[in-house]
């Protein structure tokens, strides 16, 4: 009885050092290639989150709906449209040219936010 | 005050029209709608789930119809997962009226996602009702991603521009108008100068004592304009109706009843017939309001609350001084 905790907890022990090996080649990858970073905006309580986001100059945003509610993001300068994005629903956009690009909910045009592109 | 106000405000702690009686008595209709009789020029309403005790005599004005509004047909959050058994309620509530009004009135968000099945669900359960007109206005969850095509297909047949129209009823006007089209970042409900233009010319002709109805789906003055229930151009609209003696503007969008009567015109929001939203500046946003799921049948109408105790009333009821 008492062996076979003791496997246990090495297992247990071992699943855990994997998986922080694979997080950490994860990270080395993606520093390796100089993937774009993916920055997330979330729809809550009909507002953007951060309603201001600054990034570098080919970084992928994704918006996602958190409410109840369908949202939609659109660029006010007609850059990007999604779709309408019912509860849980998603959005990306990857801004390849610096700039500021403000945008806003075409179903509650209250809601606004603005992607910094530098 | 035309009518005994059977309804009145007791406290009204924010100014803003409603008290939590009044508040509990809405959540209380949602899934009801409210009947409409107008009676020399004086529309007032009476909250579905209380028309057995309309007397007969009071039902039979001159001119009775229905608003129903936000069924938000596909809707299946928290708040009520079931929203066409609530409209199928409210259908029922309709039928029961007699006598039957001659018509009914939808200002909008019909569906929830403007997807086919869910107006084609609306349209079915709609048909189960007595009164076989219905017109529609579209709210914004009517509209998505196709600028309002299928609404207009649907429901929009002769009407003008991006769907507004009017048409007479026993000597009333009504006119439908349209304030959830290319809405702009920051603002509010838009009428815009296209329809503007039309209003002024529909209602020139008019002579100043003909009862004139609006409605339209958000609200066409300002009632919280930080969760954008207001709509922008709505003054001018009104400025072409001032010389009217009697103006009804009957709005939904807010799934909460509210009143005001700004000289001859009285303007009233509906409940929805889905989920109640908060009052004003009452939670972090306008999202649906969750109730727990015994509370749900009660706020539906379906068992009695006691808001109406020591009191005998039957409804909001909207009476101007036309």
């Amino acid at each position: 009885m008492r062996r076979s905790v003791s496997i246990a907890v090495l297992a247990v022990a071992l699943v855990f050092g994997m998986g922080t090996i694979a997080v950490n080649q994860k990270n080395f990858l993606a520093n390796a290639q100089e993937k774009p970073a993916t920055t997330e905006v979330k729809i809550d309580n009909f507002s953007f989150g951060p309603a201001t986001l600054t990034v570098p100059v080919g970084t992928s945003v994704t918006w996602t709906n958190r409410d109840d509610i369908p949202h939609t993001v659109v660029s006010t300068e007609g850059v990007f449209k999604s779709k309408v994005l019912d509860t849980d629903e998603k959005f990306t956009f990857t801004f390849s040219k610096a700039g500021t690009y403000p945008y806003f909910c075409s179903i509650h045009p209250k809601m606004t936010g603005k992607v910094i592109v530098q | 005050m035309a009518g005994k106000a059977k309804d009145e405000i007791l406290y009204d702690h924010n100014h803003d029209g409603i008290d939590r009686r009044g508040f509990l008595k809405c959540m209380a209709w949602a899934g009801t709608g409210a009947l409409c009789v107008m009676s020399g020029g004086v529309l007032k309403s009476y909250s579905l789930s209380r028309l057995p005790e309309l007397s007969a005599k009071e039902a039979l004005g001159e001119l009775s119809f229905v608003q129903i509004s936000d069924s938000h047909m596909g809707f299946n959050k928290p708040a009520n997962p079931d929203v066409a058994g609530t409209l199928k309620a409210a259908v029922d509530k309709i039928n029961a009226l007699s006598p039957a009004p001659e018509f009914m009135l939808h200002t909008g968000d019909i569906s929830h996602l403007s997807k086919p099945e869910e107006f084609d669900t609306v349209d079915q359960i709609l048909k189960g009702a007595k009164p076989k007109d219905v017109f529609y206005v579209p709210g914004e969850h009517d509209v998505l991603n196709d600028d309002g095509k299928q609404f207009l297909e649907r429901y929009g047949k002769g009407s003008k521009g991006r769907g507004w129209y009017s048409f007479e009823k026993k000597g009333a006007h009504f006119i439908g108008l349209v304030n959830v089209m290319n809405l702009k970042a920051g603002g509010l409900g838009t009428l815009g100068h296209e329809q503007l233009e039309w209003l002024e010319d529909d209602v020139k002709h008019l002579k100043h004592s003909t009862p004139i109805v609006v409605f339209a789906h958000i609200p066409l003055w300002s009632v919280y304009p930080e969760w954008g229930w207001g709509t922008e151009d709505s003054a001018q609209a009104l400025a072409y109706l001032k010389k009217f003696g009697s103006v009804t503007v009957l709005n939904g969008h807010i799934h909460q009843v509210m009143q005001k009567v700004e000289g001859n015109v009285t303007f009233h929001t509906a409940c929805s017939t889905a989920f109640p939203q908060p009052q004003p500046g009452k939670a972090d946003s306008p999202g649906p309001m969750k109730v727990p799921a015994e509370q749900l049948k009660s706020v539906l109408g379906i068992t009695d609350v006691n808001y109406v105790q020591g009191q005998q009333a039957l409804a909001v009821v909207d009476s101007t001084l036309a």
